[in-house]
């Protein structure tokens, strides 16, 4: 759990690293507009680890790659900011989605400061240079980019990559690192990928569904090592996955996300005991558990996911809300509203019912 | 609660020993130089009416045993007892191809991937009738009532019939896949994670829908996954892989209440809970599934087991009944107090 931070704490705890506010990416399709993401806010702190869930097509890999600048043609944010804190000689703070994405500043960004883990570290690696080739070579062209300009050898860079593979738990570090990724298995592959991320100390971390494609007793391993290098570096985590098994055991801060918006955000444990939006607590009974009755009839979420183009008009969930208000979710967006000290919630259930819709 | 099992009755699918060995070959003359022990030395039985629910983690051989079932392959060794309709035992292990045909429509297969298993050039009429026309089944105009028929037990409208899968979600493409599964009116069917690939909210659905079919057509089920959590809310026992071989077969109440193998329990203690307040223990299990063509001496899971003694690195151990229809492949299965969560 997260301290709450009290006035004592530095500015560190206070300011987010990271907050996004009222994002919005498009995709201009000759088909039509997609609004891929419509409308994300949420923050992040340093040291948090913020989980973002939903189902396919939520937005939640696009939301990841905005922040990177990763967007690709007919892709574009259209609105909204990306605030990025810098720490350093000169503090200051970027708005990440005014930058160009081939732009010098946004590569000075990318890898060094905001790291991503990819879901596929099989198709993420190149399978022509040895893994360790590909970290050192990062290693390098991070440090020479550097302000301070200091360069790093390629003996002192391999040095480091070998103590990275040790402390993401890599076995036999100085074989390993000159091995092809295709040489290695799926654990140890997505081992080398976070120590590929790790390589310049990022103070903001993106796991995008790191362990999807991955072993359950490979996911626990993989797990604890994130859990355990976030607690170390104190980096901050943005954790994309829809398995809410995962985001209940890794995240401090949920956001809750369908078809483009934030649903519900919040502290893990008010996502998880006290949900507020229909979607989430219904996602949540809908799930098997490993406790619950067998052979039952489990409880489901009627319908199914819109297409992108035929997004419902008002409340993005309302076709599929068991608790929709007639003549209002359907004709009005509802706004991101306080439902707990902490928590969010976008439904007209929390609005003041005489506001106007 | 549904279930159909009955104590009494005789099984409607009895595998015994059953082995699928694949060859490592190399150089110019193919020469073997060892083989994959993908299946080794498998025995279960399947009760009508039940659904076994098969885990196990990538590579432990739950694919290559469920297509030996289904004779998609052909096992190196073995037998597949199968009680026909009339009540007569065959075994389908040795079978050729034409002595399988009129057996083929009695055991189905659920795939994994609604989106690669269905032909893409062809409507829902064409992709569920096919396996009706391959069964003789040559007039369209009773083809295409049965499909109507068959959408409608799947939830889908029977006007959907004309159009081609892209238009349909992954949801609904696996209820098509269930219904060309259904066709032919199969008692066994077999499900190969028949919903990893839905997303959650579709994934509940998918799994009410199995649990209605099966009690309304006595269908019997091997369920194929590899989320616990699935297969315990699906399954009447519990079967778990590794490394080829079963290590664990009993009831799933038991098997998640009192796991008998120490790999069961480290895999049921991995799953991460949807609940922040219980935390995944730190007992972690440490190590890789080793490789099925080189697979440690004794037990395969000693160099990865936590009560491993002398014992288990020389003595291979055999899956014993531990306690009335509890089965597990370890010396110390009396012994140890596992846990699952």
């Amino acid at each position: 759990m997260p301290p709450t931070p009290t006035a004592a704490e530095s500015r560190e705890q206070i300011e987010p690293l990271l907050s996004v506010r009222d994002l919005r990416v498009v995709f201009e399709l000759e088909e039509g507009t997609v609004r891929a993401v419509d409308g994300v806010s949420f923050n992040v702190r340093a040291g948090q680890v913020v989980g973002i869930v939903g189902e396919s097509g939520c937005g939640k890999s696009v939301t990841m790659k905005a922040i990177l600048q990763l967007i690709e043609t007919p892709g574009r944010i259209s609105r909204g900011e990306i605030l990025y804190r810098q720490n350093g000689a000169r503090p200051r703070v970027l708005d990440l989605a005014r930058l160009r994405p081939r732009g010098a500043l946004m590569r000075a960004l990318r890898g060094a400061e905001i790291a991503l883990i990819p879901q596929e570290p099989m198709a993420a690696f190149s399978p022509v240079h040895t893994v360790g080739q590909q970290i050192i070579e990062a290693i390098m062209l991070h440090a020479s980019r550097h302000p301070d300009g200091r360069s790093i050898s390629r003996h002192d860079a391999r040095v480091m990559t070998i103590e990275l593979f040790r402390d993401v738990g890599i076995s036999m570090p100085e074989q390993r690192v000159d091995a092809y990724s295709w040489q290695l298995s799926g654990g140890l592959r997505q081992r080398a990928m976070i120590a590929m991320a790790l390589s310049c100390r990022p103070r903001l971390l993106i796991a995008d569904e790191p362990t999807t494609a991955i072993d359950v007793t490979t996911q626990a391993q993989i797990l604890a090592l994130l859990r355990e290098l976030q607690r170390k570096y104190d980096t901050a985590i943005i954790f994309i996955t829809h398995d809410l098994g995962v985001i209940a055991q890794v995240a401090h801060y949920v956001v809750v996300m369908y078809l483009g918006s934030v649903m519900e955000e919040g502290p893990v444990d008010d996502i998880f005991h006290a949900p507020k939006h229909p979607y989430t607590k219904a996602l949540l009974r809908s799930i098997p558990s490993l406790y619950g009755e067998t052979r039952m009839i489990l409880p489901v979420i009627a319908g199914a996911l819109p297409h992108p183009f035929n997004r419902p008009p008002g409340c993005p969930f309302h076709p599929r809300c068991d608790l929709v208000i007639p003549h209002r979710c359907a004709h009005a967006v509802p706004r991101l509203v306080p439902v707990g000290l902490q928590q969010q919630a976008s439904c007209f259930l929390y609005h003041d019912p005489a506001e106007p819709a | 609660m549904i279930s159909l099992a009955g104590e009494n009755v005789p099984p409607l699918l009895d595998v015994r020993g059953l082995r699928k060995y694949f060859p490592v070959t190399r150089g110019f003359f193919r020469r073997v130089v060892a083989q994959v022990r993908a299946v080794d030395d498998v025995s279960f039985a399947v009760r009508q009416g039940e659904t076994l629910g098969l885990v196990g983690e990538s590579g432990c051989g739950k694919t290559t045993l469920s297509r030996s079932i289904l004779r998609a392959i052909e096992p190196t060794a073995g037998q597949v007892l199968y009680r026909t309709r009339e009540g007569k035992v065959v075994d389908l292990a040795p079978m050729s191809g034409a002595e399988l045909k009129p057996l083929r429509r009695d055991v189905q297969m659920i795939f994994q991937d609604p989106f690669g298993s269905l032909n893409p050039r062809m409507t829902l009429l064409d992709n569920v009738g096919e396996p009706l026309l391959v069964n003789g089944m040559r007039s369209r105009r009773e083809r295409t009532e049965r499909v109507a028929g068959l959408l409608q037990l799947v939830g889908l409208r029977p006007e959907f019939m004309h159009r081609f899968p892209h238009a349909f979600s992954g949801g609904q493409r696996q209820r098509i896949g269930i219904a060309r599964a259904l066709a032919t009116s199969p008692r066994l069917v077999v499900a190969d994670e028949p919903v990893s690939a839905l997303d959650v909210s579709v994934q509940a659905q998918v799994l009410n829908l199995l649990l209605e079919l099966q009690s309304r057509l006595r269908l019997t089920f091997i369920f194929v996954a590899h989320d616990l959590s699935v297969v315990r809310h699906i399954s009447d026992r519990v079967a778990v892989m590794y490394v080829g071989q079963l290590v664990e077969l009993a009831p799933t109440e038991a098997v998640f209440a009192r796991p008998r193998h120490p790999y069961t329990a480290a895999l049921m203690r991995a799953v991460p809970v949807p609940d922040p307040r219980i935390a995944v223990g730190d007992a972690i299990l440490k190590g890789e599934v080793p490789s099925p063509a080189a697979p440690p001496s004794g037990c395969y899971f000693h160099p990865r087991c936590r009560f491993a003694q002398d014992r288990c690195c020389r003595e291979a151990p055999l899956l014993r009944e531990v306690s009335p229809g509890h089965f597990a492949r370890c010396h110390f299965a009396e012994q140890l107090s596992l846990q699952a969560a």
